[in-house]
């Protein structure tokens, strides 16, 4: 099997304090945020290679994993670091973030499919700065592919893939053909929940993480193929639609109260915060 | 209250390292952060190494990480130092762990050993299957090695050893331990590196418990009683002290980078506990006279990282060697920053600094080994003094 996993860095969301609004409002001041890729993403990643392995013998691998971001030259290290953790090989597409929106992303990834041909596009179910969620369905609706969304554990089948996907108040199971789109939730990566047509019966992976990546690996992450491709070239004629017109940071949160005992809490939830 | 700034934005040392060396630091840190430190305190207290660990050390690359071939990961020496910084901001026993398979047990045969005996224990030491230790100390034999007393008795193929080793970081877990010996009825000059397996006999490895620091790394004795090892496990390369010394500088210099992962630890959970402890109405990290122990705290540990950093880079360039002096002084300044920057957390914190829930008191402790261990503190002033006077102090 090939995936092609889309990857986007984002600021770390553990430091989402250094996230600084000048005055006029017209912009996000990224100086001296770092970046690490979108965690959604990386579960993507941890998907696509427990799919092209059997998790008892993960050295070996067992399909194509190609990773691929829209970003400027900074965001290769987070390509590199992806290489490192396993996948076989990447593409940078040279863009600005500013000159992005979610459905540019869309067009421009499925150029890329149609010169890649994988049978599965893997992605986060949404980044964590955005919060749009939406490439994965603009993009399913632009090739006119089955798509599963929010999966929470995926089987692969002779005939394609069997998905459990998160929805409100449970999880509503899918099979799609191949190939198709799949964005992914928190829980795709617990021990059982991908399972590829190589996983031994019973097998469980000892993490609830994306892996770790080895040190060795990261010295040959350099040797592994990074292709950079040109977003105007792509998508000559498309530009960003969505207007951004003004970044305000959220109110500060308001001191909280403290209550003497549960009645009183349950008595002020049910009053003031009008929740039960 | 603003944002506070971290050491790593002030120092800026990121500017300063490669993309490989970063991301080889950010791997073993993830590791450290979500595999160990939930941990330390616990496996302090039970005075435990979590062994099942092992395998996952193993799987990153981190055992022998610094040396090259029979499966070892090749890292340079400032990714070895970042690494062993990673693993000290866990805990000094974690790091222990790995230098003492990595720097000393497995150095010894890659330095010394013959090609037959690199592929017989290299590639299975760097997977974790075999675990080795390194026995110099013995119980009246400490920073004057050369007074050993162990000797090992040539008789036709064979060697006889007998002595005892003490203070022997992983002898218990070990599977074989690196033994210097006297040769025969030599002095100094004749010590020579033995491979003694677990499974010889009259050879035991008894624990040593009781220890105040290091909890979560196990020590132990070696016991050898007329222990015969075959000829071809003698360390054929090496003889007279060099040989144990030559493995104690490359231990030592990855110390200097790791102490400094300690002392960070200690300094970022504890501004971040003087920030919200509130005294006199205000957090105590608003008084001047907390405010001087930052400064000071975070003007050392940045000095130490350049200095190491400044010294990788040179050992990095001459193909892997300093001059001893060189590590002395790193080892030196580096860990007395590291034990200073503990004890100040630990007062800082309070009442609650003698509490295992937060690292300081746990580094702090295990800095006290670190200060002993690898050339004692004074040990390396003596170097330092003989290399600016000319004259032996010791
Ligand atoms: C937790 C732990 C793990 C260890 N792991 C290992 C291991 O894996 N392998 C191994 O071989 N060893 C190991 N050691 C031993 C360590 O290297 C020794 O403890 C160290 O070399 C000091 O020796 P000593 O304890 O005998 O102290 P001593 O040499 O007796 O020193 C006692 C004091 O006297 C001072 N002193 C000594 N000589 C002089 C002098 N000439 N002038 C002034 N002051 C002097 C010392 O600085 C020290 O303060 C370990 C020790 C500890 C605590």
């Amino acid at each position: 099997m090939k995936i092609l996993v889309a990857l986007k860095r984002v600021a770390d969301p553990a430091n989402h304090n250094k996230v600084k609004i000048p005055a006029s409002g017209d912009r996000i001041d990224t100086a001296g945020l770092e970046w690490q890729i979108n965690p959604f993403d990386l579960y993507a990643l941890e998907t696509a290679l427990r799919l092209t392995e059997n998790g008892k013998n993960p050295k070996k691998r067992e399909g194509e994993v190609v990773v691929l971001t829209i970003g400027p030259k900074e965001t290769e290290t987070n390509l590199r670091s992806a290489l490192a953790t396993g996948a076989d090989r990447a593409i940078r597409i040279e863009a600005v973030d500013e000159e992005l929106d979610g459905r540019l992303v869309a067009h421009a990834l499925a150029k890329i499919v149609e010169e890649e041909k994988p049978d599965v596009v893997m992605m986060g179910k949404q980044v964590v700065d955005s919060e749009t969620n939406m490439v994965g369905q603009v993009l399913a609706e632009l090739l006119d592919w089955p798509m599963a969304t929010f999966a929470a554990t995926i089987q692969e089948q002779p005939d394609g893939l069997l998905v459990e996907r998160e929805v409100d108040g449970g999880v509503a199971k899918v099979k799609v053909t191949l190939p198709a789109v799949v964005t992914v939730d928190l829980r795709i990566v617990s021990p059982t929940s991908v399972r590829s047509k190589h996983t031994e019966a019973g097998f469980k992976y000892p993490y609830e993480e994306v892996r770790f990546a080895p040190l060795p690996a990261i010295m040959q992450a350099k040797k592994k193929p990074l292709a950079i491709k040109n977003l105007s070239e792509l998508t000559p004629d498309l530009k960003s639609t969505t207007r951004y017109v003004k970044y305000e940071a959220p109110p500060g949160r308001k001191a909280g109260i403290k209550v003497k005992d549960v009645q009183e809490l349950v008595q002020k939830l049910a009053t003031e915060a009008k929740v039960i | 209250m603003s944002e506070p700034m971290t050491l790593e934005t002030l120092s800026a040392l990121d500017t300063l390292l490669s993309e490989d060396e970063l991301l080889v630091r950010d791997s073993v840190r993830r590791f450290v952060r979500e595999r160990y430190l939930g941990r330390a305190g616990e496996l302090f207290e039970q005075e435990q190494f979590p062994t099942e660990l092992i395998p996952e050390l193993a799987d990153l690359g981190l055992l022998g990480a610094g040396l090259s071939g029979y499966g070892c990961a090749g890292m340079s020496a400032v990714q070895y130092g970042l690494i062993l910084q990673e693993l000290e901001y866990g805990d000094s026993g974690l790091r222990s762990f790995v230098s003492v398979q990595g720097s000393l047990a497995m150095y010894s045969i890659w330095a010394y050993g013959s090609e037959e005996q690199k592929q017989k224990y290299l590639p299975e030491m760097a997977k974790g299957n075999l675990i080795g230790c390194f026995g110099l100390t013995e119980p009246d034999s400490g920073s004057d090695p050369g007074s050993m007393q162990t000797r090992a008795r040539k008789d036709g193929g064979e060697y006889v050893i007998s002595g005892t080793k003490m203070w022997i970081t992983n002898s218990p877990l070990a599977h074989l331990a690196v033994v210097w010996a006297k040769v025969d009825d030599g002095g100094p000059e004749s010590i020579a590196g033995f491979i003694v397996e677990r499974d010889a006999s009259g050879f035991s490895t008894p624990t040593i418990h009781g220890k105040m620091s290091l909890r979560a790394s196990v020590t132990g004795e070696i016991v050898l009683d007329e222990v015969r090892v075959p000829e071809e496990r003698r360390l054929p390369a090496v003889r007279g002290l060099k040989g144990p010394l030559g493995c104690l500088s490359q231990a030592r210099f990855g110390i200097a980078f790791g102490a400094l992962g300690a002392a960070k630890s200690c300094f970022d959970s504890t501004v971040s506990y003087a920030r919200t402890r509130v005294q006199f109405g205000v957090p105590i990290a608003s008084k001047q006279l907390i405010q001087q122990q930052f400064a000071e705290m975070g003007s050392e540990i940045v000095k130490g990282d350049i200095l190491s950093l400044h010294y990788g880079r040179m050992k990095d360039r001459q193909g892997g060697k300093l001059r001893p002096e060189q590590v002395s002084l790193c080892k030196r300044n580096n860990v007395r920053v590291a034990l200073e920057v503990a004890r100040t957390c630990r007062s800082i914190l309070g009442g609650n600094g003698i509490l295992l829930e937060y690292p300081a008191i746990r580094h702090m402790l295990n800095l006290e080994s670190v200060y002993t261990y690898e050339g004692t503190h004074e040990v390396h002033t003596l170097v330092l003094g003989k290399a600016f006077t000319g004259l032996n102090a010791f």
